[in-house]
């Protein structure tokens, strides 16, 4: 089958038995983890997400955008709001989340990329996007304004809804997780992966060969904004609350680039890796905080965990993990 | 592939008021191997990128095979079938040797292993296929001008645009390199227009040359030709004393 090929082609047979038995491993973690332990798990599958969809815009097509919040606080309003208002699930509140959150993506990748604002000064749009998108919501009667949007809490399982317990988000997100780490194996396999990854090393250069350097980072960014989106969704139905303050925080845009950075820019299984490292440490951390009185550990050993990783190992720890055992997934 | 015949029209290009090239006209006819010579600042890599797309003359048109390819983005004159290198090498420096010439080879082989494949032979040809893994950012300078060259031409070109690769090559190199575009263009009736300090490669390549100074044409003629004109000498060694 041309797609299965496409997809494990030049893969060490090694590499696809882990990945195999990681994937039945995390299929039955939560029979083996208790409560506490499944919603940490969740948190790294979150994070390892959101990580995955802002690494096709920064890893693979070089743009760099510090306001990844607007897309996941667009779809997580939207899908949140038609519920709560007109009580339409989220399995159909999602495709007018994901539209609305490619709509604001192409604005704000046509204004840059049109424009060709580069590095730091596209940044600097995505994040006064994301801003003033927080403002408009702070003062948006139907999302509930700065008072925020509360989603009814039941405990009664409704998958159509959207509605359940914590195994039922693990799955989703779970689903999510894997679903674009095989979206994102085929998009760097294709035709359009390796121009991304030529615009991110030589935009001029890449123009010269042909390749149409607007059309591809649009796309880049479309995707992006679209997954994004989707943990925006699953995001507000599992925590059931949204407020301006927080879905559209600076912080938060920041929080979806650690974990690529960290484990690994461009690389597919970095964001996973950096994910499990930051949110599997962190929450060590904040354990630790709360025995020692001592609060902010979780901040300092994030911070501490960037600083060695800028020092030591620029390429992310994935890159050297892969070397050291073998694994065969180089930074391209 | 075959060579593409190309016509410079009165093309003109001011940065600032600044004039850089003026009115400057001049025809490579299909399948031939030209050179485009003139001391620094003359404006010659400022009509390259008039030609490859990346400024849109002020005046005048550019016209590949009698359809006009002035205005056009960089892409689409490659889309047209003119490939180029940069005089300041712009290798994909975190991809491999392959990878590199791959880009270039899937603008027309859109499935990644056809587009390898050709890579893999451009490379051959080029001698770059032992280095075909190593990062480009790892390669020699002479390596880095050959790497332009072979994505160049993995686009699949009808006109290559050389904007000074042999710089910076040893004269075995040059050597070498003079003997691979005079076999490509033999081969593939491939055009070739360069621009080039190095007159051994000039001499030996060019059936025409084209010469700017100040951003105007002062001379054009056979190589033999351009050696005895008058102009080209007083640009290049200083005007005579009055006797």
């Amino acid at each position: 089958m041309n797609l299965l090929a496409r997809l494990t082609g030049g893969v060490p047979a090694r590499s696809l038995w882990c990945l195999g038995a990681l994937l039945v491993l995390l299929l039955v973690a939560p029979a083996l983890l208790g409560k506490y332990g499944l919603s940490v798990l969740i948190l790294v599958l979150y994070f390892a997400f959101v990580g995955q969809a802002w690494n096709i815009m920064m890893g693979f097509a070089g743009q760099l955008s510090l306001g990844h919040a607007l897309y996941a606080g667009v779809g997580g309003y939207i899908a949140a709001g038609l519920f709560f208002h007109y009580g339409i699930g989220p399995w159909a509140g999602v495709f007018v989340a994901v539209a609305a959150a490619v709509a604001a993506g192409s604005i704000v990748g046509y204004l840059g990329f049109r424009f060709s604002l580069a590095g730091v000064y596209f940044a600097l749009l995505t994040i006064a996007f994301s801003e003033f998108t927080r403002i408009a919501f702070d003062h948006w009667g139907w999302a509930g304004g700065s008072g925020g949007l509360f989603l009814k809490v039941d405990a009664a399982s409704d998958i159509l809804n959207l509605r359940g317990g914590p195994l039922l988000f693990y799955y989703v997100i779970l689903a999510l997780a894997a679903g674009t780490f095989i979206l994102c194996r085929l998009l760097l396999e294709s035709r359009l992966g390796r121009y991304w990854l030529a615009i991110r090393e030589d935009p001029e250069a890449a123009q010269a060969v042909g390749v149409p350097v607007l059309r591809c980072k649009m796309i880049a960014i479309v995707i992006s904004a679209a997954l994004t989106a989707l943990a925006g969704v699953w995001n507000a139905f599992y925590y059931n609350n949204l407020f301006p303050e927080t879905a559209f925080a600076m912080g938060r845009s920041i929080e979806f680039t650690l974990a690529p950075i960290i484990g690994g820019l461009g690389t597919l299984f970095g964001p996973i890796v950096g994910a499990v490292v930051l949110t599997g440490l962190g929450e060590i951390f904040t354990d630790l905080s709360e025995v020692f009185h001592i609060s902010g550990l979780k901040q300092i050993f994030y911070g501490l965990a960037l600083l060695v990783i800028v020092m030591y190992r620029p390429a992310g720890v994935w890159p050297w993990i892969a070397e050291r055992f073998g694994f065969g997934e180089k930074r391209r | 592939m075959s060579g593409a015949r190309l016509e410079l029209d009165g093309i003109a290009k001011s940065f600032r008021g600044l004039r850089a090239v003026h009115a400057v006209s001049f025809e490579v006819p299909g399948g031939a191997i030209n050179a485009l010579i003139g001391p620094n600042g003359a404006g010659k890599t400022t009509i390259f990128n008039m030609i490859a797309g990346v400024y849109r003359p002020d005046s005048g048109s550019v016209r590949l095979d009698g359809r006009q390819i002035s205005g056009l983005r960089p892409d689409l004159v490659c889309d047209a079938g003119v490939g180029r290198t940069f005089q300041i090498v712009k290798p994909f420096k975190g991809l491999s040797v392959l990878e590199n010439v791959t880009v270039g080879a899937l603008h027309r082989r859109p499935t990644l292993p056809d587009a390898r494949a050709y890579a893999a032979d451009i490379l051959m040809q080029l001698g770059l296929h032992d280095r075909r893994h190593q990062a480009a950012e790892s390669l020699t300078l002479p390596d880095r001008k050959r790497l332009e060259v072979a994505r160049a031409l993995a686009t699949e070109p009808k006109l290559l645009l050389l904007d000074e690769v042999m710089a910076g090559l040893r004269p075995t190199e040059i050597d070498v390199m003079v003997t691979f575009l005079q076999e490509l263009n033999r081969r593939t009736g491939l055009t070739i227009l360069l621009i080039e300090h190095v007159m051994r490669a000039v001499m030996a390549l060019a059936s025409n040359i084209v010469v700017v100074s100040y951003g105007e044409k002062i001379a054009e003629g056979t190589p033999a030709e351009i050696a005895r004109h008058q102009a080209v000498l007083d640009v290049y060694l200083g005007e005579a004393e009055p006797a």
